[in-house]
Parts: structure tokens; sequence; C-alpha cells
């Protein structure tokens, strides 16, 4: 957890051993990433302005060597900070003044560890250069090399091509992926599609793993 | 049916007493089609020529007169539009008139200077030629025609040797009785000009005289001198034609002209050119004010010299300065209230999430507490949402306030936006007892909206109808037109008094302060609802009667920047039957 508040860092901890979380603090950003590689945490909360080091930098920094989720705490409204947030590999974000248990149920919503059937293997993208998933494994290969994406981008790919057919509208991939029951900001799933194309794509530009169904939503390519 | 009569008799006086009137108006009317056969309503006599060719004529004038009055229409419209044409007609007038009357009067003069040294010439010459001519007629019998003619000849090979100066001329002999032998030459001398030789005097006039060597008549000058001799009187004329000097006075006339024509294209050209350095910088001033206008602050006049048009220029350029700076400290105070809104919003925010955690958890677990505590940390906790909830609200204002509220707008279906606002007022419907109804066109109501705004604001107008409906129906309307989209929420409630409907707009307004707050409202949500709606380039508008209820009525132009004139749905639903129930 880092934020520079104290208070909201100690009532926070309170909320969440309450709810059987093991928290601990850092209240600078530049010290962030060095207690990150010390507790290697679950899941990271993030407040987006800090002392030392910006939140979206320190959001980067850890993206960088680490796909752990991340959850950014903002009280900007402003919407280029959230869409900063997110492109810096922020996996959700909660706005100021939330409530905990709306907290808590993002952050289980990230720990979820989905009932993977034991040899679920799937395959997406053009045939001369498959996408292979081994679900269990949480593998994805291409032209046999290992692609690392993070949890949140784990399961976006694996719930697009379970159903290869089906068109995803954002709003769905939103409650599958995020867990959120009701409509939420849809610019979570245009950012996160971005970032799972620039992974596995050969060409982000052109997509054929992730494709956009103009006016409704995503679907898998053709395996 | 007496008025009936009235009437009809009143009708058929006027028809009486408006008899003789069309009649006597037409006759002169017709009078000019019976003296002028070029009359277009000619064309439609029988008796005419023909028909054809009359309407060709008719449709040729008109079509003349549609094209004249079009270039005037040009004309007058360029006169009012072009202060450089304005100036340009006005100099080749004033100048023309100047020069035409100082052309006229130069020529005048000339030619009339040019005649009277003729003139004198020629009376130089006839007395000259006086003696000669006496002595040659000394004999000769003025009665004897041949005789005269025989005179005549002499006379023209004796007078033609001394000439003054006065250019060629031939003579005519003549007498009280007889004729020059030629009688058509004779004809050309004027009978009042020989009536004053007769009397004893020489005299002159001008006439058409015989070309010399040709047939046919130039203008001349004729010049007559009684010569007495013992057998009578003679008469002996001198004509001089006076090609040279009729060639001289065209040669000024077109001199003049030519000069008068340079002129005026000449001070033309200098007004135009003058005019043009006056109007050019009007011209970039009125260019750059536009710029200005479209929000290029940066642009300026470029200023050359120190003269009036500098001046202009300088001035402008000022006030440019001036309104950049003011704009430049107004937009400074709007970046200020800005980041200031941003700062508390976050400075703000985090204290607040900590109190709602501590409230959260007091309030979960209130059930160990004493009564008064968990009474207590009930009410934190509902006063806190509400606090929350003014607090985004304000924010929201502010935001507004500050200018930096954008509209994201994309086609949406109104209809859509309603239901997702019914879906999430249910639960408070229910708790009301207040039926919602939805009284939606069956086609899709679609426009440019920024649907979480539109959804904002009818939410707010279905709750605050729910919250005044004392349980009677609400009822929403959707109506929608070529231009605009309109929702009305109407409640059956107390409604308004007079006054209060420009009143709820009002920030913290209460109509009542005594009244329950069921929503929870903070007072700023009817404000944010204008706002939103003013964003939108659209209307919201309140009506209501004591009693009757009230009605609120969103109208949004279909078309993102369209200017709202009508709404689909009237404000008052008084005026539409099936509303009143």
């Amino acid at each position: 957890m880092v934020d520079d508040d104290s208070a909201l860092a100690e009532m926070l901890g309170i909320v969440l051993r309450t709810d059987q979380f093991d928290p601990s603090f850092v209240s600078d950003g530049s010290r962030a990433l060095q207690a990150f590689r010390d507790t290697r945490p679950d899941i990271v909360l993030l407040d987006l302005m800090l002392p030392g080091m910006s939140g979206i930098e320190v959001c980067r920094a850890i993206r960088a060597e680490s796909g752990t989720p991340i959850i950014m705490l903002t009280a900007k409204t402003d919407t280029v900070d959230v869409v900063l947030g997110l492109e810096s590999g922020a996996d959700d974000y909660v706005m100021k003044p939330f409530k905990p248990k709306e907290l808590v149920a993002r952050m289980r919503a990230r720990l979820r560890h989905h009932d993977d059937v034991a040899g679920e293997a799937l395959t997406v993208g053009p045939p001369d250069s498959p996408v292979s998933i081994d679900v269990q494994a949480h593998q994805v290969v291409r032209d046999g090399a290992a692609i690392a994406l993070t949890p949140l981008e784990f399961d976006l790919l694996v719930a697009l091509a379970r159903k290869p057919r089906q068109v995803f509208t954002r709003e769905v991939l939103l409650e599958q992926v995020w867990g959120y029951r009701h409509a939420a900001d849809t610019r979570l799933v245009n950012v996160h599609v971005q970032r799972l194309r620039s992974k596995v794509e050969r060409d982000p530009e052109r997509p054929e793993v992730v494709l956009t169904v103009r006016g409704v939503g995503y679907k898998a390519g053709p395996p | 049916m007496s008025a009936d009569e009235i009437l009809s008799a009143h009708a058929s006086a006027d028809r009486a007493s408006g008899g003789p009137l069309p009649t006597s108006a037409a006759r002169p009317a017709r009078a000019p089609s019976d003296t002028a056969p070029e009359d277009p309503q000619a064309g439609q006599r029988p008796d005419a020529a023909g028909p054809g060719p009359w309407r060709w004529l008719a449709r040729a004038g008109r079509l003349t007169l549609a094209f004249l009055a079009m270039v005037g229409r040009r004309l007058v419209d360029a006169w009012r539009r072009s202060l450089q044409f304005r100036i340009g007609v006005t100099t080749v007038v004033v100048t023309g008139v100047v020069v035409v009357a100082i052309g006229i009067f130069l020529v005048d003069k000339v030619a009339g200077g040019v005649l009277q040294s003729k003139r004198t010439a020629a009376i130089n010459q006839a007395k000259l030629g006086l003696s000669s001519a006496r002595s040659v007629l000394q004999d000769v019998d003025a009665t004897v025609y041949a005789e005269v003619a025989d005179a005549q000849r002499q006379l023209s090979s004796v007078l033609a040797v001394g000439t003054v100066g006065a250019g060629s001329f031939d003579i005519v002999l003549s007498t009280a009785s007889s004729f020059s032998p030629n009688l058509s030459e004779n004809e050309s001398i004027p009978i009042a000009l020989r009536n004053v030789v007769r009397r004893g005097s020489l005299a002159t006039a001008y006439a058409p005289v015989p070309r010399a060597g040709s047939k046919g008549l130039v203008k001349g000058l004729i010049v007559g001198e009684p010569i007495a001799s013992r057998t009578g009187l003679f008469e002996l004329y001198y004509r001089f034609p006076l090609t040279a000097e009729e060639q001289t006075i065209a040669l000024i006339q077109r001199t003049v002209t030519l000069a008068a024509l340079a002129l005026i294209i000449l001070v033309l050209g200098i007004a135009q050119l003058v005019t043009r350095q006056v109007v050019q910088p009007v011209r970039v001033a009125a260019r750059t004010a536009e710029q200005l206008a479209a929000g290029d602050l940066s642009r300026r006049i470029t200023v050359r010299g120190r003269d009036d048009i500098a001046l202009l220029g300088r001035s402008f350029n000022d006030m440019a300065d001036s309104l950049q700076r003011q704009i430049r400290r107004l937009e400074d105070l709007s970046r200020l209230q800005q980041r200031f809104t941003s700062d508390v919003s976050h400075e703000l925010r985090t204290p607040l999430t900590t109190i709602r955690m501590a409230a959260e958890l007091l309030h979960g677990g209130r059930e160990e507490f004493p009564p008064e505590l968990a009474r207590s940390a009930e009410l934190l906790d509902t006063e806190l949402d509400r606090f929350e909830t003014l607090l985004g609200d304000l924010l929201e204002i502010s935001r507004y306030d500050a200018g930096v509220a954008h509209l994201e707008s994309e086609v949406g279906d109104v209809r859509d936006v309603v239901d997702s606002v019914v879906d999430a007022t249910r639960m408070l419907a229910q708790t009301q007892g207040s039926e919602v109804i939805v009284e939606a066109p069956d086609e899709p109501v679609t426009a440019d909206i920024d649907a979480r705004r539109v959804e904002r604001v009818l939410r707010n107008l279905v709750g605050n109808a729910l919250d005044h409906g004392e349980g009677e129906p609400i009822v929403i309307t959707i109506g929608m037109d070529d231009d605009a989209v309109a929702v009305a929420v109407r409640d059956h409630g107390i409604g308004l008094q007079p006054g209060q409907a420009s009143m709820v707009f009002t920030r913290f307004w209460r109509g009542d302060p005594s009244r329950s707050r069921l929503t929870g409202g903070t007072g700023l949500g009817l404000a944010i609802a204008l706002e939103d709606a003013r964003l939108h380039d659209g209307w919201l508008q309140a009506w209501g009667e004591p009693g009757q209820g009230a009605q609120f009525r969103l109208t949004l132009p279909r078309v993102a920047g369209h200017t709202l004139m009508h709404s689909p749905l009237p404000l008052d639903p008084t005026e539409q039957p099936e509303d009143d129930e």
C-alpha cells in the first residue's frame, strides 16, 4: 500500500486486516519500488499523488519487473490522469472517497483465482502464427517464444479465447475480467486491450489476435 | 339572417358606387396602347399584325427589364457595400459634369473665335474687291441677263487675284431684277441676306455653299455687298466654304473630348488609388479584428509610418494588447480556479476516505454499541453520504464556473437514458409509492448527447419529482421533432407557487424549507442540471401550478451546436389533454 496520508494508511490497514489481508505500507514513492522487491506483495494499492516519485512512475517501474496486480487510488476526477495511470500499467482504479467494501471487492476480483481446468489449452490468432495459451500454467506462447502477460491481461485473453466466435461488449468484459457488477468505466477495457495487443500482436496497428468489432466490442481472432 | 342581408346590401352598394370608377380608371390606361403600338399590351389585340412578333417583343422587353433590374440591384449592392465603388462613382460623376461644362465652354469659345476671324477676313475680302467690282460693273446693264452673267464670269477671275487670307471663295452676282445665271446657286443665298443687301448695306450670313470642285453643299459663310451702278443695284455675294474651319473646330472638339476622358480616367484612377490607401488598412483592420474575435489573440496590424492610418493601426493594436492582457488574466484566473478545485478535491477526498472507512467500521459494529452510540454511528454514516454528494456537487459546479466542463457527446437514444434513469430510481419510487410512467415514441429518439450528463439531469428531475410527487404518478414524456428532442418530467404533487419556476434553478434554493428531504438533495442538483443542459446548448425549464404539480422539461438539439428554436413538447402540460388526468 503506497500512500502518503498516514491516517488513511492506518485506517486502510485496520479495514484490510479485518478482511484477512496482511498489508504493509510505504509513504514515499521513491521507496515504493524497494519495498515492493522486499515484500513481494500479491497486490499493490497505489496513490497517484505521492511525494518523491509520482504514482504513475512507481506504477511503470513495478510493471517493468512484475505482473503483480496494481489498483490505483485516485482523487483526481480528471479523465486524463485515469487514462495515464491505466496506460502506465495499473489494472484497475478506485476513486476517492471510496467505500471500503468497494475497494475490497476490487482487490478480491484481482486476486481471484479462476477454477482453471487442468490441461486446458487454447489457440487463437492466424493459423500461420497462432497464439497458444496453457491456461493452468498461465503461459502464452507465440512462434515458440513465451509472452509475459500480467494476470489481468492473461484473464482478458483467456476470456476472449474461450469463445472465439463470440463478440464481447466492453461491459461484458468488465464484468468477466474485472468483476464489476454494474456499468463502469469502459476505458479500462480499451486501455488494457491496447496493452495486450502490444504484447501478443505482430503488428498492434493491424491486430490478428484481439479484433475490434466496430460499435460492439472485441473478439478473439480465428484460431 | 338579417345581418346577411345587410352585408349583401353593403356589397351591392359598394359595387354600385364603385361601378363608374374602374371604367374611368381604365380609359387612360387604354389610351397609350392605341397611340403607341410598341406597347406589349397591343400584342394581345386580335387585329394586330400577328401575335407572334408582339409576344416575342414583350418577352424580350421583360427579359431586358429583368436584366436591367438585376444589374441595378448589383450596382445598388456594390454602392452600399464598397466604399471604393461609391467614391469612384461620385468622382466620375462630379468630374464628368465639371469637365463637360468646361469642354463645352472651351469648344464654344474657340469655334466662335475661328468663325469670327473668318468673318472679319471675308468682309475685308469683300471690301477689297469693291473698287474693282465697281469698275467691272460700270457698263453692265443690270436688266440684261446675258450681260450680268458675263460680268459675273469676269468678276470671278478679277476678284480671285487679290486674296487677303480669307481662303478660297466664289462669287454670285445678282441684280434686283435678274438672278445669277445659275439658278440653283441663287437659291443657296438666304432671302434675309438678300433683303439686307438690297437695302444697300454689307451683310454676312452662314448658309450652305457649294463645295469647291465638286457637287453638293457644305457649310459656308456668305458676304453680300451692294454695288450701285447707273443701271441699277448689283448684289455681289462672296461664298466662302467653311470646310477648313469646320475641320479645325472638329479637331478641337475631338481633342477636348479626349482630354476630358483622359482627365476623368485620371481623376478616377487617383480617387481609386487614394481610396485604396485608406480602404486597404481598414480592410486589414477588419480582417485582423475577425481573427482576433475567432480567438487568435496574437494577431496584430503591421503599422508603417506615422499618419492617420498608422494611428488607426496603433490604436487597434493597443486595443488588441489590452484585450489579450485581460483575457490572459481571466484565463490565468480560470486556470487557478481549476487548479484550486482539483487540489481541494484531492485534499478533501483523502481525509474523507479515512473518515468514511472509520464510519463504515463503526456502522458495521453498531450492534455491539449502546443505543446512543449505535444511532450516532448510523447518523455519521448517512450524513457522510450527504457530505460526499455535496462535495461532489460543489466540485462539479466549480468545474462549470471555471469553464472546464467538456461535453463528450455522441449519438445516443434518449429512450435508453430514460430507461436507465427509471431503473436507477426504482428503489426510491417504491419508497415514495409513486408509479413512474414513461410515454415514449416507438422509433429511436436519437440525438448528440453526453449520456452521462443527460442521465444525471434526468435522474435529478425524476428524483425531484418523486421527492415532491406525494405518491402520485410521475409521467416522463419523450418528444422529438426534426431539430430537437425533449424529455418532460411531470409530477402531481404540491406544484410551484407563482414565480418559483425560475427560482428552482438557484443554488441552494428550497421551495419549502420545512419540507423533509427524502433524497438528501444538496440544493445544487437543479443548478448542475441547468449547467448540463446549457453545455448541450439545450434548455431546462420548469412549470408549476399550486396543487397541479410541476413539470420540468429538458430540450436538447439533435445535432450538437444547433441553436434551439422550439421544443417538441409543451412546457405547460395542461395544454395536452392526455396529461390532464
